[in-house]
């Protein structure tokens, strides 16, 4: 059964909506993560505008973060006042992240932007997650986790950055100039490739932040709940390039996926699900760069209602 | 303008040879296509008499609507799309269906004139600085990508003509169709001329939820429908995390 998508403007079949939600859902469930980096790409690819694409994928995203961040906040690991100033930064970015789409997209550069950043991102995390798990799980010893030296004794460039703040519940003292920049560059990719970040928030928030690790998930997930709202929010309004119904069918199917892949994650050893992610990430990263370097099989094409205004 | 002008010239020419007898008729099955949550591309029946022999052309011309056309080039390793051209009002959708192959009753000139005919589509480039040979290998790939995109077609669905008074053909509007008010042109060729002709508005438009949805998103409280859908992804999340914590 074919089914109208009233804001992208196309017709799909109903079942390809549905495996895609259903699918990227249990995925996310079972690595625990947000499935944007893989759902952003995949829309695009059936033929949905990229900006809705990346409009859609925001909204998609806040009601994966949601039921993450309340599952985090009933044990308490949620730093709020980190959350808040992440999220601050997430919002400038993320403003910036949408006039910037615009501005690509009448210049006709946006698909190869969003390439070009899939591939350095997901090249760069699905890399160094392969390179932290493969040499653990070959040696049957638990990979260099603590690589984050926490604690007084270390001091780095960023420990002398004005306007510092107490973190109560992470047990920081830091400029909060450091969480607004990782906030923004955060916002400023939920904006343009669709993606919720935590990828990127994660790990920065470790080993730049130094923050302890039980409350950088319900942080970074209560900031990207956040900025994924407010991006939804002015796509919608700036660029209506929010599609509800396309939102609503991968997100009705992507719940109960996320739930059989979270329940089977129990079941499958932690290197090996690292191991198994890097290599998906790494995977959607060259196949978007061999489509980069390949000479293209039409070098014309149609920039549909990229006119500029 | 010019066009439906040059149409009622035809017409009003056509009309005193035979005063009482109208030489062409036509109209469609449908003047409203609906585009509806299943919507899935749909034909239109466009059916019509003549007084006597003579080969019929119809032309469907959807609303016009600035069509970029980007071509790529190589920058190092990458592809990426180097320059553009912007053809002005270009429409965007177009069919020719006829009786006989075009070249077999007309000329090229009059075809011109009508814009009948992929080839004879008046478009208009936005930068006149351009060389002509690049316009043109611009101009055919936008033909090419729009048939490519079903909206652009010539001749692939013919008219049956019955006893030489008679005549219908079924108009394809594939599911990519835009919306707006189509016109659909009925020419009557009589040795080389065209002795009568007609023009059938014809209206594409959202209808249903679909539209609502549209309407909405599109309106001016575009804010408010995106309050709503990160509501409902919100709740949604919210919802499925509680009923599963249960479970």
């Amino acid at each position: 059964m074919q089914i109208y998508l009233p804001i992208a403007e196309m017709s799909v079949h109903i079942l390809l909506v549905l495996g895609l939600g259903g699918s990227v859902g249990f995925l996310s469930g079972l690595f625990g993560v947000g499935g944007g980096f893989l759902m952003t790409p995949l829309l695009i690819f059936i033929g949905v505008p990229p900006s809705v694409a990346v409009g859609t994928q925001a909204a998609q995203t806040v009601a994966s973060s949601v039921s993450g961040v309340t599952a985090h906040m009933r044990r308490g690991n949620v730093d709020f006042m980190m959350g808040a100033v992440l999220t601050a930064g997430g919002f400038v970015g993320a403003g910036m992240g949408v006039w910037l789409f615009n501005v690509l997209k009448y210049a006709g550069h946006i698909d190869l932007t969003i390439s070009v950043g899939y591939v350095f991102f997901l090249g760069v995390v699905g890399t160094i997650m392969l390179a932290e798990s493969v040499p653990g799980v070959l040696k049957k010893r638990p990979a260099a986790v603590a690589l984050a030296a926490r604690g007084p004794g270390r001091h780095m460039w960023m420990h002398g950055l004005p306007f510092k703040m107490r973190f109560r519940r992470s047990k920081l003292y830091v400029s909060a100039l450091l969480p607004l920049a990782i906030g923004w560059l955060v916002g400023l990719l939920v904006a343009m490739m669709g993606v919720g970040g935590g990828f990127l928030m994660v790990p920065a928030m470790i080993y730049l932040l130094g923050m302890p690790t039980q409350v950088v998930i319900g942080t970074s997930l209560f900031q990207i709940t956040f900025v994924t709202a407010g991006t939804a929010l002015l796509q919608a309004t700036v660029n209506q390039s929010v599609d509800a119904v396309l939102a609503l069918l991968l997100l009705l199917i992507g719940v109960i996926g996320a739930q059989i892949g979270a329940r089977l994650s129990n079941k499958v050893k932690g290197e090996h699900l690292r191991i198994m992610l890097g290599l998906i990430v790494l995977g959607v990263a060259i196949r978007l760069a061999l489509d980069l370097v390949i000479p293209p099989s039409d070098i014309f094409s149609l920039g549909t209602g990229e006119a500029a205004p | 303008m010019m066009r439906v002008f040059l149409v009622l010239l035809v017409l009003i020419c056509a009309v005193p040879a035979k005063a009482q007898q109208v030489p062409l008729v036509a109209d469609l099955s449908n003047h409203l296509v609906a585009i509806t949550t299943g919507f899935s591309g749909t034909d239109v029946l466009l059916f019509g008499a003549t007084d006597g022999p003579g080969d019929i052309v119809v032309v469907v011309r959807g609303p016009a609507r600035d069509e970029v056309v980007r071509r790529k080039g190589r920058f190092g390793p990458i592809w990426a799309n180097s320059d553009s051209v912007t053809f002005r009002a270009a429409p965007t959708y177009y069919r020719v269906a006829s009786s006989r192959p075009l070249d077999e009753f007309a000329s090229e000139t009059l075809l011109a004139r009508q814009q009948i005919g992929l080839e004879n589509i008046r478009l208009l480039n936005s930068d006149e600085t351009l060389p002509a040979v690049e316009v043109t290998s611009f101009r055919q790939a936008l033909v090419r990508l729009k048939t490519d995109e079903s909206l652009y077609e010539q001749g692939l669905s013919d008219i049956t003509l019955m006893s030489n008074r008679l005549f219908r053909t079924a108009l394809h509007f594939p599911a990519n169709v835009p919306t707006g008010t189509y016109t659909v042109e009925v020419y009557l060729f009589r040795e080389g001329q065209i002795t009568a002709a007609e023009i059938v508005p014809l209206t594409i438009s959202k209808i249903g939820v679909g539209a609502d949805i549209y309407d909405f998103a599109h309106g001016p409280l575009a804010f408010l429908y995106g309050l709503l859908a990160v509501l409902l992804a919100g709740s949604a999340g919210w919802i499925a995390g509680a009923v599963f914590r249960r479970v």
